[in-house]
């Protein structure tokens, strides 16, 4: 396609209408995002969450816990706009005019869920927006919330144990929290290449993001792509699941030029220092979150390591991350508990 | 339209944009909602108005976007209450620069008051943090905390009940703090792995320790150096430590007047200091163990002059590190201590290096020795040859004064505008 003709087809798209049709590339530059979810075109079908034959869905292998919250990833690429070249490293490069989306859901206890909120990075020319839309009752809109929300909820733990849960919808600020770049600016976290290189059915998930024209290519040694251990899938050694729990839970901030780095703690994979990993580290400001422990990991005694203190407390004063839950993620603290016994040999 | 009306149009644009918009907000049951809205589409140049009266606020709230002036009624007339707090790890993180924050006060929120990370610019005026039920080790971390950011103004707050410091600087430069009181922290006032402070006209008193300089290992920015300290009162400093454990500052003595930690170019003048049950100055080197290859333990080149030093040191701490150097040295220490570490080959070859010693002179000391050594590597490996000093010729270099430190925020010199 030229590029009038493409110029032409955008704009016999934006004709078209109705909402649903198309994912709506206006609204989606627009300083400030339409009120409801459903005016941007990224769902089909609202109540039934169906993305729009130009959204695709995709999984990460390390999820970040949130309350037990069920998550929806999509994303969504302008045809126009093209495939994000590949890259080993960081996250994908997607171009301007993408979207990622990411549903929270909660079971509803008869078979189905009950969304809690959508919330949409946009990729404008400005740079990446975060914006969290609160779903309504009905289940069939979702209205944006600038300033996030406080929602009193349920959770169902993996074991089947249900926790009240005091479910914040982040706002932008809060986004920004942990989706911040060195350089200050907003910025995804999830879909690295590391992160999207799963087996899924029919195939590897990469291969089906290049063929929805997501990714530009692939290398052809597929084994030459780099994955992040599963930290869930006991066959992957112990030091290695729990630091892709701490990279995924803990590394987006603590890491050199990120939110946590004045602490001097990084928690990201590729931090190779001893120190800096937490271990026999003093704590620098940590207030009453030290728990009265004078290191962060105290090899082979997780009941003196800071870490594991801050990981298995809900006080805001002292745990972490600091946002993003209310509650105890018991296997993740179970195994870090295991992860620090192990590095006492 | 002609040239002039156009010329006229363009400067009435001009100014109305430097005006800005103006949000104001009211107590009540949308005021956290509404206020961290605003806080969000708040554009450089507008103004948030929080008007008198105290708002019950559950989550931690946030500023990003640059130049927002955030201004109450006064610091005890606008009060943003985090008692009931739930959410967030501080009350206000700001994360953009030249943010401008005024009368209004923060307090009781269950981590740090207020944060301000990584940026260049912050103005905190007449701001007060407090933590209402007083000393407590479950009270938050740090009032105000500027962390590596350019260009830190504080002046007129007040800070109490911290359990680290009420006002602390870290990983920062530029930074002026003045005309403020801490009282009730276990830091009064910390400035810390820092460049260039003036830090003047303040009060400290009631904290377990009044002033602290500080420098730890292990940070992105570290080797704290050119600090100016003067016309300070720091007195009856006497609060038991409440910081919990694990916590460096944890190791400060109840009655610390001032405590310089492995800064070098520290100049401390003009001072009035009394009344602290331990000791008016201590000059340590950092005192834990640290894996760092680029961090320095050892103060250098403290100088210390024209201060007046009531008396003090009647009643020491009886903690690990205040019986120490009360053992090493007697009771009532003298107005300032020097550890006396240093690099092991330095103490047995040649002392302290050349150009990195202490100079104190012309103070007034109205009770008790002027300066002691503690020579305290003695006291711990060797004590028998242990041989601690109250001469002067530890602290007997000649250093020119520091200059000033200019802080500007928004493009302009803090000393040529007004808040």
């Amino acid at each position: 396609m030229t590029r009038r003709s493409k110029a032409l087809a955008a704009a016999l798209a934006l004709l078209a209408g109705p909402v649903g049709a198309e994912v709506n590339d206006t609204a989606l530059a627009a300083a400030r995002p339409p009120a409801n979810l459903s005016e941007i075109g990224l769902f089909d079908d609202m109540a039934a969450m169906t993305p729009n034959s130009s959204v695709v869905p995709y999984t990460i292998s390390a999820p970040l816990f949130t309350d037990y919250a069920l998550k929806y990833r999509f994303v969504y690429v302008p045809a126009s706009a093209g495939p994000a070249a590949y890259q080993g490293e960081d996250v994908l490069d997607l171009p301007v005019g993408s979207v990622l989306v990411k549903t929270f859901a909660y079971p509803d206890g008869a078979g189905g869920i009950h969304r809690v909120e959508t919330r949409l990075l946009i990729h404008q020319e400005a740079g990446w927006k975060a914006w969290p839309y609160v779903w309504n009752e009905a289940q069939d809109e979702a209205e944006l919330k600038v300033a996030g929300k406080d929602l009193a909820l349920t959770a169902t733990r993996p074991d089947g144990s249900t926790v009240d849960v005091a479910y914040h919808v982040p706002n932008v600020n809060q986004c920004k929290g942990c989706h911040v770049g060195t350089d200050g600016a907003l910025r995804p976290i999830g879909p690295k290449v590391r992160n999207l290189n799963l087996a899924e059915e029919g195939g590897n998930q990469l291969d089906r993001l290049l063929a929805a024209g997501i990714i530009a290519e692939l290398p052809a040694d597929r084994g030459s792509i780099p994955a992040t251990p599963t930290f869930t899938d006991e066959a992957v050694p112990l030091e290695a699941r729990g630091r892709a729990y701490l990279d995924a839970n803990c590394g987006h901030c603590h890491a050199p030029g990120r939110p946590a780095d004045t602490s001097g703690l990084y928690l990201n994979w590729e931090e190779d220092r001893e120190i800096h990993r937490g271990i026999m580290k003093p704590p620098v400001a940590a207030g009453r979150g030290s728990g009265g422990f004078a290191y962060d990991i105290v090899p082979g005694d997780p009941d003196h390591s800071i870490l594991l203190y801050r990981l298995d407390s809900t006080d805001p004063g002292i745990m972490m991350p600091e946002i993003g839950r209310s509650t105890i993620d018991q296997a993740g603290v179970a195994l870090i508990r295991a992860y620090i016994q192990l590095l006492g040999g | 339209m002609n040239r002039h009306i156009a010329a006229v149009a363009a400067i009435l644009w001009a100014q109305s944009a430097i005006a800005g918009n103006e949000f104001h907000i009211f107590p009540g049951d949308a005021a956290e909602e509404q206020l961290q809205e605003a806080l969000i589409l708040a554009e450089p140049g507008d103004t948030i108005i929080l008007a008198d009266g105290v708002y019950d606020i559950r989550n931690g709230l946030s500023l990003d976007n640059p130049d927002v002036t955030i201004v109450g009624a006064g610091m005890d007339r606008s009060i943003l209450s985090f008692k009931n707090q739930s959410g967030g790890a501080e009350g206000l993180l700001i994360t953009a620069g030249g943010a401008i924050l005024k009368d209004f006060a923060v307090e009781d929120t269950k981590g740090d008051a207020i944060k301000i990370k990584g940026v260049d610019g912050i103005a905190i005026v007449r701001v007060r943090t407090e933590w209402t039920n007083g000393p407590d080790e479950n009270n938050g971390s740090y009032g105000l905390y500027p962390v590596q950011t350019k260009n830190v103004y504080i002046d007129g707050s007040v800070a109490i009940g911290a359990s680290d410091a009420g006002i602390y600087i870290g990983q920062s430069e530029n930074i002026i703090v003045r005309n403020s009181r801490g009282e009730f922290n276990v830091a009064g006032l910390e400035i810390e792995n820092s460049y260039y402070a003036d830090v003047y006209a303040n009060e400290l008193t009631n904290n377990t320790g009044g002033i602290l300089i500080f420098d730890l290992p292990n940070l992105p920015q570290q080797g704290g150096h050119t600090i100016r300290v003067f016309d300070n009162k720091s007195y009856a400093n006497n609060t038991d430590n409440f910081a919990p454990q694990g916590n460096i500052v944890g190791l400060v003595p109840r009655g610390t007047g001032m405590l310089i930690m492995a800064n070098r170019d520290v100049e401390v003048f003009g001072n009035d200091m009394r009344n602290n049950d331990t000791v008016n100055v201590a000059i340590m080197s950092y005192v834990e163990k640290f894996k760092d290859e680029n961090y320095d333990p050892t103060p250098k080149r403290i100088h210390i002059h024209d201060n007046v030093f009531g008396a003090s040191g009647g009643n020491p701490d009886t903690s690990e590190f205040a019986e120490i150097v009360t053992g090493a040295l007697g009771t009532p220490l003298p107005n300032i201590i020097w550890d006396g570490v240093m690099p092991l080959p330095n103490f047995f070859l040649w002392g302290i290096e050349e150009g990195g010693r202490h100079s104190v002179h012309d103070n007034v000391y109205e009770a008790n020795s002027p300066f002691g050594n503690a020579n305290l590597i003695m006291y711990i490996v060797a004590r028998w040859l242990h041989n601690p000093s109250l001469s002067m010729k530890d602290a007997s270099e000649t250093y020119p004064s520091l200059g000033p430190v200019s802080v500007v925020i928004r493009g302009v010199d803090v000393n040529d505008q007004t808040f």
